[in-house]
């Protein structure tokens, strides 16, 4: 099992630079992610939250601030992170096991070691007898577990996913956030998951931070401590998504009551 | 490419031949059934007698053969120039910015105008030949290669640099194989270019041998038949270079599926 890396986001900003003045597009941004923890951030597009995560990935490079991974500070991309995009992005030319051995070119294994570890990762997305297909030949959800092989298969410390299932149909995409818990118990990693779905945030993550734009700043973290796997349906899950979704509208949030069992004689309401 | 054909590619073929069996089947009634008789033009009988004729003589395999070196040794050396300074042009924003304009401005010259001066430099020969070859092979080689490479998609550079790709890695296993269709665009055109240019060079470039020259001859005896089978190698040399390419591009992009043309 992967070591579960510790992210350490400190007082984090960011701008850009368009013709000649300064556009913020993060803003004091801190954050602490425990070893193994999943934590989603949600917010309405134009919030950075996807700038966070190229700055986490090392795609970006200018900011102010700190990003810590286990005490060190990120320059660059790096091997111990892995990263899943809203669009498959696997290399048209190369097969599924040649595309999962990717992340593998720079990982100093030898090849024995190499092929071994695509193929666990290759059965851990359930895409076992497809080592040979080409992308043109698999289904969105196949290409995304194509993706999500790819960035797991050199055992990364955190897994950074952007919007991974943002492009799929729902029940797909139902079924791959199931997958990716199961994923993610199964290799002890850190993840962070950024996305506007609010139920895909609350399913998936410990913790659920919420974003607001212009510039990007968190507005506020909840916690969710519900049991896994999370049932959608349960009462419980729909009044933190109904806190979630709150945040996003300028209405007061629909007070959800639960009816109280009745205890005794006088508690029933006969209509006759 | 197997001789074995299914239903559809048979058919494909049928379809294919249909014009050019009419046009055979009409060239020879004009003559059987005395349509017309002018020694502008030929029976088709007389032109099938003199390509064999020259074919046993070994005259039309010494010209072809000669025609075809000429053309291989033009289009290698004009490809592999136009995929070298392709890429790096594709690879160094300073450098396109330096040379591209001139470039630019010199594929507008038409290649004809380049018949002057490299015969004054190189001669009427063989390396004069090559030279005017290489240059129609170089441009569509440079171009779609150069196309091709500024044309890679971010998205994939950033999942290799995600995995910290070394600089040669990059070009290797991201740049090139991205670039591959659109290179490959650029070396079937210079095939194409390269054997009409080959035509051209032995027309203008008179000594020597080659098909070209057999048309020439041909045209100047006024030997229609001579001229009229110039014109099927040719023809049939370039059908056949044209579908080599093509088979070896499937091959070659096989990982891009079934295009919609093979629907």
């Amino acid at each position: 099992m992967a070591h579960a890396g510790t992210l350490e986001i400190r007082q984090l900003s960011k701008q850009y630079r368009v013709k000649g003045s300064t556009l913020p597009v993060l803003d004091n941004i801190s954050l602490s992610i425990r070893p193994g923890e999943f934590i989603s951030i949600v917010g309405s597009s134009g919030c950075g939250k996807s700038t966070l995560l190229r700055l986490v990935i090392g795609l970006e490079n200018e900011y102010q601030g700190e990003i810590l991974l286990d005490g060190k500070r990120i320059v660059g991309t790096s091997l111990e992170r892995g990263i899943v995009f809203q669009e498959h992005r696997l290399f048209p030319w190369l097969t599924v096991a040649q595309n999962v051995s990717l992340g593998l070119l720079n990982a100093g294994l030898p090849e024995a070691a190499k092929a071994r570890s695509v193929q666990e990762h290759i059965e851990l997305v359930g895409l076992k007898g497809f080592e040979s297909a080409y992308p043109y030949q698999l289904s969105g959800g196949m290409s995304q577990r194509v993706a999500i092989a790819r960035a797991l298969v050199n055992r990364p410390e955190v897994l950074l996913l952007d919007e991974p299932f943002g492009a799929l149909d729902a029940l797909t995409r139902n079924h791959l956030q199931q997958e990716l818990q199961r994923i993610w118990e199964q290799e002890g990693i850190t993840a962070i998951l950024v996305t506007h779905d609010v139920d895909e945030a609350v399913y998936l993550g410990d913790r659920v931070v919420i974003m607001e734009p212009r510039p990007g700043r968190i507005k506020r973290i909840v916690d969710v401590d519900l049991p896994r796997p999370r049932d959608r349906g349960s009462f419980a899950f729909a009044g933190i998504k109904d806190d979630v979704l709150a945040e996003f509208s300028d209405q007061p949030p629909a007070r959800l009551v639960q009816p109280a069992p009745p205890s005794g004689f006088a508690d029933w309401q006969f209509s006759w | 490419m197997t001789i074995f054909m299914n239903a559809d590619e048979r058919r494909r073929l049928v379809r294919g031949a249909t014009l050019p069996a009419l046009l055979l089947a009409w060239w020879w009634a004009m003559f059987h059934f005395h349509w017309t008789d002018t020694v502008m033009f030929v029976p088709i009988d007389k032109v099938w007698e003199t390509a064999m004729r020259m074919s046993g003589s070994g005259q039309l395999w010494l010209s072809l053969g000669a025609s075809l070196a000429r053309d291989l040794a033009g289009f290698t050396l004009g490809s592999l120039a136009g995929l070298a300074a392709g890429t790096a042009l594709g690879l160094s924003r300073l450098l396109e910015s330096l040379v591209g304009p001139t470039l630019h401005t010199v594929k507008q010259i038409s290649l004809f105008a380049w018949i002057p001066l490299i015969s004054v430099w190189f001669g009427l020969g063989d390396t004069a030949k090559v030279v005017f070859l290489s240059l129609a092979a170089f441009f569509p080689v440079l171009l779609n290669t150069f196309e091709g490479i500024r044309g890679v998609p971010r998205e994939l550079v950033e999942v290799a640099r995600a995995f910290a790709f070394t600089r040669t890695q990059m070009l290797r296993r991201v740049v090139l194989p991205a670039a591959l269709p659109s290179i490959f665009t650029g070396v079937h055109l210079a095939l194409i270019y390269a054997w009409l240019a080959t035509l051209g060079a032995e027309y203008l470039l008179t000594s020597g041998i080659g098909i070209g020259n057999l048309l020439t001859d041909g045209r100047e005896h006024l030997w229609m038949d001579q001229v009229l089978l110039g014109v099927a190698v040719v023809g049939l040399v370039g059908f056949t270079l044209n579908l080599v390419a093509g088979a070896l591009e499937r091959r070659l992009l096989r990982w891009r599926g079934p295009s919609a043309g093979q629907y």
